[in-house]
């Protein structure tokens, strides 16, 4: 595709929804910004400068249109004690140093590594994080008067019913009418309730640039390093896992590895300007493309109608009552978490669903979507590597009763099966030779080869001459390369004695 | 499928029936198999216009869900329409006079869909109205401009009716592609026995008249019957001016020879000479 083409496709090609879409989204973000800058425990200024820089530069940069990212819960939870112990400058730095981490990831094409994420991983990692920005709404919820509860399940009673409200129902964005709502209420009444303005600063002017005011040295880099390194993990994990389910639902591709890129420079920018570091979000990116959104400029409305909002009605924006701001991050929740996957677990079998369970446990537990990550691919692989040691069946048949046996393999020998094919064979049988016959086998690691070294060597003990037919050309290469059954002085080395 | 077909481009637009007309006589002409495509451009359907904003239970699944039906019945209505132009595609080329016109459909995008089968293409032909163009605006398809310059084959670009080519004429700029146009159209069966007008635009010197003649030598080994001519003038303007002047019928030309970066200043001779003449061109790559 030409390359005005492609930005044509890319930015224009649905101006009128992806605008619409725009508005909506910004809406929401705003909430979002405000209480992921919490969670972080930052002013809220540098949530919403953040969502606004990563949003506005991704629509650049990013490797998948229509995917909407800024300041998320996911990266919030990570920073929390670097931002208690280090304070906010720090933050900035390690947004800095996340960014070029990511880049680097992108430039090695690691977004390719995500083929080995399963999809229960995915569905882990989802519903991992519906549970925690579910969790990090409770300190709102708790030790409060009946007033917070109240207007909370109003809010969302107003988020769920108005849009089956005729006409304006599905005009205007449900999550609006809740915080204005709400806000007028408590002003009405003249509640006693925590505001967005409770929690710090909000912007005032437009971001500005500003290099962190950290010492460069190699001790700032140990203090953030480690921070960066798991925001960048995540980061990826989650835009990754945002791309594909926007590719599944626009049924287009996406390039995964300019995503990877397009990451690390909004990170880097949102450093610059004051904004903590951000990622592809789900729930915002599945209003999207709900409201309409295809296309880069969806992002790039979103980003900029954020800004202007948060400057021109900044004051307002302060009498939020923070109910309203819990009422939307609950739908957030609610709608990021994948209900199908209760439904489905007893449907799927066992080893998908620990897969699953075992990533949100992990998650949950140490409220790093790296480890659980970690620890569902670790688990997917090796009920893989189980399931394809089942594929190996070994039949005998006596060509010479007492004399003469021929063994046949079939199927998948590595690590997870050697086991089961050298106890296939019957050592205490007395015979003069044995045909093994590989034809119809794969050796496909050094775990099957020394394994068949054990056996050749085991029946040459009892003096049975061994005879190997039809080993198939990629067990041949292997076992020509690593085998030692062929040279007898390697006997005593690979029998340990 | 097999290699060295005349592909034909259908899209339903006015050009459908000169596009088929053309690529039976160039499937005639070259003895290649005829394959008319139509490509699924599908665009992907919107959901109605909910700005509600808001995800509950199970959004992502009932969104998907939602999508996917909208597509899937857009998807087989265009489908069968696209059946039904393919048929009368194919009916025409039967009458036409060859023998077994093949047909084939594909979803995507029409410059993807051309690049992926350039390996079986030896002719393509394509309409230069695009699916919304209209027969009284000079418009170029949509498409095509990105599909000749992604294309490494010959590309026949119709315009009206189709009318038996009964004189050729190559614009000569002794460049390297025309050069080489020259030796293909020396080799091809597509003009055998046809007058051929070779012109050149630009000054009247001896080095051109050396490079025209050389060029006029080998085609006349081939067997043609050359009128060479050189003259003064805007491109655009002397070729569609001999054009018109020699009634000629199909004229051949290389394709975008220049950088993207003087087409946007100066704008292309390919895309004016597409969007003047009014008759077929046969683009060289």
């Amino acid at each position: 595709m030409t390359l005005i083409q492609s930005v044509r496709q890319e930015w224009f090609s649905n101006i009128r929804g992806d605008i619409l879409a725009g508005i909506v989204v910004a809406l929401a973000l705003i909430p979002e910004a405000i209480a992921f800058s919490i969670i972080a425990g930052v002013d809220p200024k540098v949530g919403l400068y953040a969502s606004f820089c990563i949003a506005v530069v991704i629509a650049f940069t990013g490797g998948r249109p229509g995917m909407i990212s800024a300041a998320t819960g996911a990266m919030a939870l990570l920073m929390v004690t670097l931002v208690r112990e280090h304070g906010l400058e720090y933050l900035l730095a390690a947004t800095i140093l996340c960014g070029f981490l990511q880049i680097g990831a992108g430039y090695l094409k690691l977004g390719s590594l995500m083929r080995f994420v399963s999809r229960s991983v995915v569905t882990g990692f989802v519903n991992a994080l519906a549970i925690l920005i579910f969790m990090a709404q409770l300190p709102e919820l708790t030790n409060v008067t009946w007033h917070v509860y109240a207007m909370t399940a109003g809010g969302l009673g107003i988020i769920y019913l108005f849009p089956y409200v005729p006409k304006v129902g599905k005009l205007i964005p449900s999550p609006l009418v809740c915080i204005l709502v709400l806000t007028a209420l408590a002003i009405y009444l003249g509640l006693d309730i925590r505001t967005v303005g409770d929690m710090g600063d909000l912007p005032d002017t437009l971001p500005i640039f500003l290099w962190p005011q950290v010492p460069l040295n190699i001790e700032t880099l140990m203090i953030i390093f480690p921070y960066s390194a798991a925001l960048a993990v995540v980061g990826l994990l989650e835009s990754m896992m945002t791309a594909t389910i926007v590719d599944d639902l626009t049924d287009t591709g996406s390039d995964k590895n300019r995503e990877c890129k397009g990451q690390g420079i909004a990170n880097i920018g949102a450093g610059l300007l004051g904004g903590m570091a951000g990622c592809a979000m789900i729930g915002q990116s599945i209003i999207n493309i709900k409201s309409g959104g295809r296309t880069r400029l969806s992002c790039f409305c979103a980003g900029i109608l954020l800004l202007l909002m948060v400057v021109f009605l900044g004051d307002y924006l302060s009498l939020i009552p923070m109910a309203a701001l819990v009422a939307v991050m609950i739908m957030v929740s609610i709608g990021t978490f994948s209900w199908d996957s209760l439904r489905n677990l007893r449907k799927h079998p066992l080893s998908t669903n620990i897969v699953m369970v075992a990533t949100v446990a992990v998650v949950v537990a140490t409220h790093n979507l790296a480890y659980g990550v970690f620890v569902g691919v670790l688990l997917a692989a090796m009920f893989f590597a189980n399931k394809m040691g089942h594929y190996l069946h070994i039949g005998s048949e006596a060509i010479i009763d007492g004399i003469e046996r021929r063994y046949s393999v079939v199927g998948q020998v590595f690590f997870s099966s050697s086991d089961k094919f050298i106890s296939a064979f019957d050592f205490k049988e007395a015979l003069d030779k044995v045909v093994i016959d590989l034809s119809r086998a794969h050796f496909w690691d050094i775990t099957a080869v020394a394994a068949l070294d054990k056996v050749v060597i085991k029946f040459r003990r009892e003096g049975t001459e061994v005879e190997i037919i039809g080993l198939n050309e990629a067990s041949a290469t292997i076992v020509d390369r690593f085998g030692v059954h062929d040279k007898p002085e390697a006997v005593d080395q690979l029998m340990g004695h | 499928m097999t290699r060295n077909t005349v592909l034909a481009c259908i899209d339903g637009s006015l050009s459908s029936s000169g596009v088929c007309d053309y690529a039976a006589w160039a499937s005639l002409c070259l003895d290649a198999p005829l394959v008319f495509i139509h490509v699924l451009d599908q665009k992907h359907a919107q959901p109605r216009g909910d700005l509600s904003g808001n995800i509950g239970l199970g959004s992502r699944e009932h969104l998907l869900a939602e999508l996917a039906e909208l597509d899937e019945k857009r998807g087989k209505l265009m489908r069968e329409q696209g059946r039904l132009m393919l048929e009368a595609a194919i009916e025409r080329a039967r009458a036409d006079g060859v023998d077994e016109p093949l047909s084939r459909q594909r979803n995507g995008d029409l410059v993807e869909t051309l690049n992926a089968l350039e390996d079986e293409i030896r002719l393509l032909v394509i309409g230069r109205q695009g699916e919304v163009g209209d027969s009284v605006g000079q418009h170029v398809g949509s498409h095509l401009e990105s599909v000749i310059r992604t294309m490494h084959r010959p590309i026949l670009v119709t315009a009206g009716e189709f009318r038996k080519p009964a004189s050729v004429m190559l614009a000569f700029d002794n460049s390297a592609t025309t050069r080489k146009g020259v030796e293909m159209l020396a080799d091809s069966p597509l003009f055998v026995g046809l007058p051929l007008h070779l012109v050149m635009v630009g000054a009247d010197t001896n080095d051109a008249w050396e490079a025209i003649n050389a060029a006029r030598l080998r085609l006349e080994k081939a067997g043609f019957e050359v009128q060479a001519s050189i003259r003064a003038g805007d491109v655009e303007d002397v070729l569609i001016e001999y054009e018109q002047e020699h009634d000629i019928d199909l004229l051949v030309m290389g394709a975008y020879g220049h950088s993207r970066i003087r087409q946007f200043f100066v704008g292309s001779t390919t895309t004016t000479i597409l969007q003047k003449t009014s008759r077929p061109v046969l683009l060289l790559r």
